[in-house]
């Protein structure tokens, strides 16, 4: 995976609370059993006028110009609430975005995007609007977010911290500790033999 | 994985279901009309065969929605650590296991290694006290919960549902309050075991013969909980949700909040003010892992008994696995639903959301006994709301939003 050290970028504000997977990207987008070509149905219900016809909604924030290449999205409550599919973050990343700043995250949803090299910034309160649209740098090793006239510290779980800073595989990571995982299951095996079919 | 070179750990603690792909109209096969689902299911089934992983298969006696036939099964128990690719794996948590809902590549490492790197969640306690008033179900616990203290109120905690109104509960109706910390935004939720967990388990098929000792199976009595929260259950009134979200619910006694979000108003259509009851519906759906077990449909049925469902609405009943089916067949429900004017289906997931495949009419307003009611969840443009069965029973019967 892709080691996410730093980012400076424009931020697209999508204030809005509640945002769901369904809404990121709806099952109907999801084609096929891969993890790419769901850039197109990125937010497809606000982003297009006719679904179908892939119509852009000007008035969608991600169709503003302004906005192309962007890697920083802003949030507000409970961003990525609802069905665990991963298919919200993969096309989030592969639409371009590898930050997310929000007042919150669904678990599931920041999980996930751990695991894909794209860092959900939790704030615990309302992003501050003075971000809104402008050039942010992010740095995650010194977990600094800014713009020329502020600066912000944000928080991250260590263990999270470290898998995006060096792109950590999680399964590669978790292999290593082997010997460790077979000599717990076989003691748990002789506490717990009904937990074993 | 297969391109990774990994392999399943332990496969005969890995199982497989089809539920939200499969077709529900009578005499299925696998020729879903999901796109892309019938290639789901061929290459699932390959999967599962290459791996030695136990898959309830499109027709399989005892497939299910993966929530409902996980503890028909005797799979879920207490104490187990137990994920699935669903948001709605939280149900689970109603037997004192930690169950959770994860993606795609966290399912990939806990079939590779047989664990997951999951930071520790804060805890937090939701105690509901006090005797629920007749018609006032589990369904209604939880949106009230919602409702009160927002979709985002359950801040990524693992939630214990605590208090005499919540071991007064059956399993069936944990598993309901449970199905919903998902939408309270819980890391997850759980309820502690007792002997009504016990009684349930016994005998099951995947079950320990005999059970385990459970009884510590519970939060020690000076646990500290980072978070409280105290309900008042016998305050609860039947609930429906009126917007967009989940916390967008309030009793169907009551008015959509003068204060709405002009945004899911809009996409909802309804204004500020106006009386939930007498809104007229559409379409009425029983079924999903929430609220599709046998007392769900029994309740329901009780309802609909000797009526029928009003002019226009398109009814529909789907049992929540193949075993709810068979035993509702058995008492006759599937003839009190059907003379009533409701369609009874194959047991899946079904029209709780929207694939590309099946839907409802464009433009419908629906009432549903699912868990979610977000834009375009039961396809573009469906207006959803959510409910218990029995206000999905009784507002099918008249034709707009009503309790029982």
């Amino acid at each position: 995976m892709t080691p996410f050290i730093s980012l400076t970028s424009i931020a697209i504000p999508l204030i809005r609370d509640n945002v769901d997977t369904d809404t990121i990207i709806p099952s109907r987008e999801m084609k096929s059993t891969g993890k790419t070509g769901l850039a197109d149905g990125l937010f497809a219900p606000w982003r297009y006028i006719d679904s179908a016809k892939r119509t852009p909604n000007p008035e969608f924030v991600l169709n503003d110009l302004e906005y192309r290449g962007a890697q920083i999205l802003l949030a507000g409550t409970n961003f990525g609430c609802g069905s665990s599919r991963e298919h919200a973050v993969w096309a989030l990343a592969e639409w371009g975005i590898r930050c997310i700043i929000a007042e919150s995250f669904a678990p599931i949803f920041k999980a996930n995007c751990i695991r894909n090299g794209v860092l959900p910034i939790d704030c615990g309160r309302p992003v501050d609007p003075l971000f809104y649209s402008q050039i942010m740098t992010i740095d995650l090793a010194e977990q600094t977010m800014s713009i020329p006239s502020r600066f912000r510290l944000f928080h991250i779980e260590e263990e999270n911290k470290t898998m995006l800073l060096e792109g950590l595989d999680a399964i590669d990571l978790t292999l290593k500790d082997g010997e460790a995982i077979a000599s717990w299951r076989l003691q748990d095996r002789q506490k717990r033999p009904w937990v074993y079919l | 994985m297969k391109a990774a070179g990994r392999t399943v750990v332990d496969p005969s603690r890995v199982f497989a279901v089809t539920d939200h792909i499969v077709d529900t109209r009578p005499g299925r096969n696998d020729k879903t009309l999901i796109p892309g689902g019938q290639a789901f299911i061929s290459e699932t089934r390959a999967a599962c065969a290459e791996a030695g992983i136990r898959l309830f298969d499109v027709n399989d006696p005892d497939q299910g929605i993966v929530h409902v036939i996980s503890p028909e099964l005797g799979i879920v128990l207490p104490g187990l650590t137990l994920i699935a690719p669903d948001s709605h794996t939280c149900t689970q948590g109603a037997f004192g296991a930690l169950a959770w809902g994860i993606g795609s590549s966290e399912a990939e490492h806990a079939m590779a290694t047989g664990t997951l790197r999951v930071v520790k969640p804060e805890t937090m306690r939701v105690t509901f006290t006090g005797e629920l008033q007749n018609g006032v179900t589990p369904k209604d616990m939880i949106l009230h919960l919602i409702a009160t203290h927002g979709a985002g109120g359950g801040k990524s905690c693992v939630v214990e549902f605590a208090g005499d109104a919540v071991t007064a509960l059956d399993m069936e109706g944990r598993m309901t309050l449970c199905n919903m910390a998902t939408e309270f935004s819980a890391f997850t939720g759980l309820i502690a075991a007792d002997e009504v967990t016990t009684a349930y388990i016994k005998g099951r098929h995947f079950a320990p013969d005999p059970l385990p000792d459970w009884s510590n199976m519970k939060s020690d009595d000076d646990a500290h909980f980072v978070y409280e929260i105290a309900i008042d259950a016998s305050k609860i009134e039947p609930m429906v949700s009126w917007g967009t979200s989940p916390e967008q619910s309030i009793p169907v006694s009551g008015a959509v909040p003068q204060n709405a979000n002009p945004k899911s108003l809009d996409y909802i259509g309804l204004t500020a003010g106006r009386l939930i009851g007498g809104v007229p519906i559409d379409a009425a759906f029983i079924g999903s892992c929430t609220n599709a077990r046998l007392s769900d449909l029994k309740r329901a049925a009780e309802l609909v008994k000797g009526k029928h469902v009003a002019k226009g609405v398109h009814a529909l009943v789907v049992p929540g696995s193949t075993s709810v089916k068979r035993k509702a067949e058995a008492q006759g429900l599937d003839r009190i639903f059907t003379d009533a004017g409701f369609e009874w289906r194959e047991s899946g997931c079904s029209l709780c959301f929207y694939a590309g495949g099946e839907g409802f009419a464009p433009g419908s307003r629906v009432i549903s006994s699912t868990n979610r009611n977000f834009e375009g969840r039961q396809g573009p443009g469906i207006r959803t709301h959510i409910a218990s069965p029995e206000v999905v029973a009784a507002s099918a019967i008249a034709g707009f939003i009503t309790a029982p």
